[in-house]
């Protein structure tokens, strides 16, 4: 089961103890959830979708807003900005898509910069799953609580889910270094990094940012220096590793999607791994130069 | 901060004065003026007491510009203090050039950006009916930010839910530049709205417009402004 599925219905299935719980579509996903007077599906207007789930938590419901991620994120990004944080309101988002998962599709249907654009809004507490079996306990967490969270969905899954748990775990413990790898990334990094002697902290829990976690890792090993793997626009966390470390002489370097020019090419999301040096040769030739 | 006195019409002018900081009489120019009384005076069920009763109406100001007409009538009915509008504008004042939820009791939403209010509006209507809540919805917008395609989003939505707990009402003083050929009102009409156009300076006409029954779809009442009158300040 895609990641998607497991969280429709999860949030199927709190619906049935939740009264809070109400859902927002666009169209997109209305087959994955079952007709219901608190499934509302606005047709293809974003910015209404986004509205109308500020409104749902004006009246005191727990909105849950989903699409595809640019039409989740960029094309109604003020309203996120207004309907959800000025209003001081909560809301639990939900994107598919992530940053290129169906590449043949182009440009338009690809959003390496959401989690960017959300780092710009205060309040917003963001996931991004590396498996299916880690989204029913993502969701439960932010259908229970009040705030503003964000969930990013993908197709891309590592072979094994981790246990859920706020920050970093530790999948790996070396002393010349650190790899973070975040949501699905985590197996290319762990192949890219076999036999070499560096911790690898996995994270499903974005923000808020674990820096203590971070630094903990720093002072078990020798050498404070960090690559930060991330499946989004590359650089997105580098700021809060240097924030974390701001204390300590570090060194720093992001993989992810590239920023310095747009990629115009189709193909699988494979593909595109390469081009922006994401799989797990392009990540190894960065471990290697940073530390050997 | 809800004071127990009452203030009425007639008050106005002075609180409107305490903002303004002059003798000019720019409150009879404000165009939402008589349209905002008529609703705290005589339709909304709200007051201070009630501002966090999940049962009271919702008035949503998306025209958020221009609030000393809003903020004058909320001090008049108790609100916010009157005293408050002395510094309205200042660093640590609650009053800004758009009002803001947080820190106003009485104020629905924070708004200034235009296109908002409609699209939050169907979404606490949609939400109270979901709740079983008979509470009505009132949002004011100005004719020039129906420019704003968010608000058609927002109409077109509202029409096809049905949504009978929702007003809105177009402050209409003509102020778009490109205008609306055939009427503001034609643009709910054709989504299955009910609808009513009415002087905007006219109180009963309001309130017999605002009270007008439109069972299973929504209501407009467009409240023209006439230029004309504008001017005569």
């Amino acid at each position: 089961m895609n990641m998607r599925q497991v969280f429709a219905d999860t949030v199927q299935d709190v619906m049935t103890s939740d009264p809070r719980v109400v859902v927002v579509l666009a169209e997109i996903s209305r087959d994955a959830f079952r007709p219901s007077p608190r499934v509302v599906n606005v047709g293809i207007r974003e910015q209404a979708m986004v509205g109308v789930g500020g409104g749902l938590a004006l009246s005191g419901l727990r909105p849950v807003v989903h699409s595809y991620a640019p039409f989740l994120v960029e094309r109604p990004f003020e309203q996120i900005k207004l309907d959800f944080g000025h209003q001081d309101v909560g809301g639990v988002f939900v994107s598919i898509g992530g940053s290129y998962d169906d590449p043949a599709w182009g440009r338009t249907h690809q959003a390496p910069g959401d989690v960017a654009l959300f780092d710009t809004l205060p309040g917003w507490r963001i996931f991004v799953p590396g498996h299916p079996g880690e989204v029913a306990d993502i969701v439960r967490g932010a259908l229970a609580a009040d705030d503003r969270v964000y969930i990013r969905l993908s197709l891309r899954e590592n072979s094994v889910a981790y246990p859920v748990i706020e920050g970093f775990t530790e999948v790996r413990r070396g002393r010349a270094g650190i790899v973070i790898a975040v949501g699905p990334v985590l197996d290319s990094v762990l192949a890219a990094t076999e036999g070499v002697d560096v911790t690898v902290l996995y994270a499903t829990s974005v923000r808020p940012f674990d820096g203590e976690g971070l630094r903990a890792a720093v002072a078990r090993g020798q050498r404070a220096d960090v690559l930060l793997v991330e499946p989004y626009l590359e650089g997105t966390s580098a700021w809060l590793v240097d924030e974390a470390l701001a204390d300590v002489p570090h060194r720093l370097r992001a993989l992810g999607v590239r920023r310095d020019a747009e990629l115009r090419a189709y193909g699988t999301a494979e593909d595109h791994d390469s081009a922006h040096d994401l799989d797990v040769l392009g990540i190894a030739a960065a471990v290697r130069r940073m530390f050997r | 901060m809800a004071v127990a006195s009452e203030l009425g019409y007639a008050d106005i002018p002075a609180l409107f004065q305490r903002m303004t900081g002059d003798e000019k009489h720019e409150w009879a120019a404000a165009s939402t003026l008589h349209v905002l009384w008529v609703l705290y005076d005589r339709v909304l069920d709200v007051s201070p007491d009630r501002a966090d009763d999940p049962d009271r109406d919702r008035f949503l100001l998306s025209k958020g510009h221009g609030p000393m007409a809003y903020y004058a009538v909320l001090a008049a009915k108790g609100f916010i203090e009157p005293s408050t509008l002395d510094s309205w504008t200042e660093f640590d004042s609650p009053l800004g050039q758009h009002p803001d939820r947080v820190l106003v009791p009485g104020v629905e939403i924070g708004s200034g950006s235009l296109g908002h209010g409609m699209p939050i509006g169907v979404g606490v209507a949609v939400g109270l009916r979901l709740q079983g809540r008979t509470s009505r919805v009132v949002v004011l917008v100005g004719d020039a930010e129906l420019d704003e395609g968010s608000n058609h989003e927002a109409i077109a939505l509202a029409g096809r839910l049905g949504l009978d707990n929702f007003t809105v009402v177009v402050v209409d003083n003509e102020s778009g530049t490109h205008g609306w050929p055939g009427g503001v009102a034609a643009r709910f009409a054709v989504e299955g709205w009910e609808t009513s156009t009415v002087d905007g300076r006219d109180e009963d006409a309001l309130y017999s417009a605002f009270t007008t029954g439109h069972v299973g779809r929504p209501l407009a009442v467009v409240a023209r402004i006439s230029a004309d009158r504008e001017e005569n300040r």
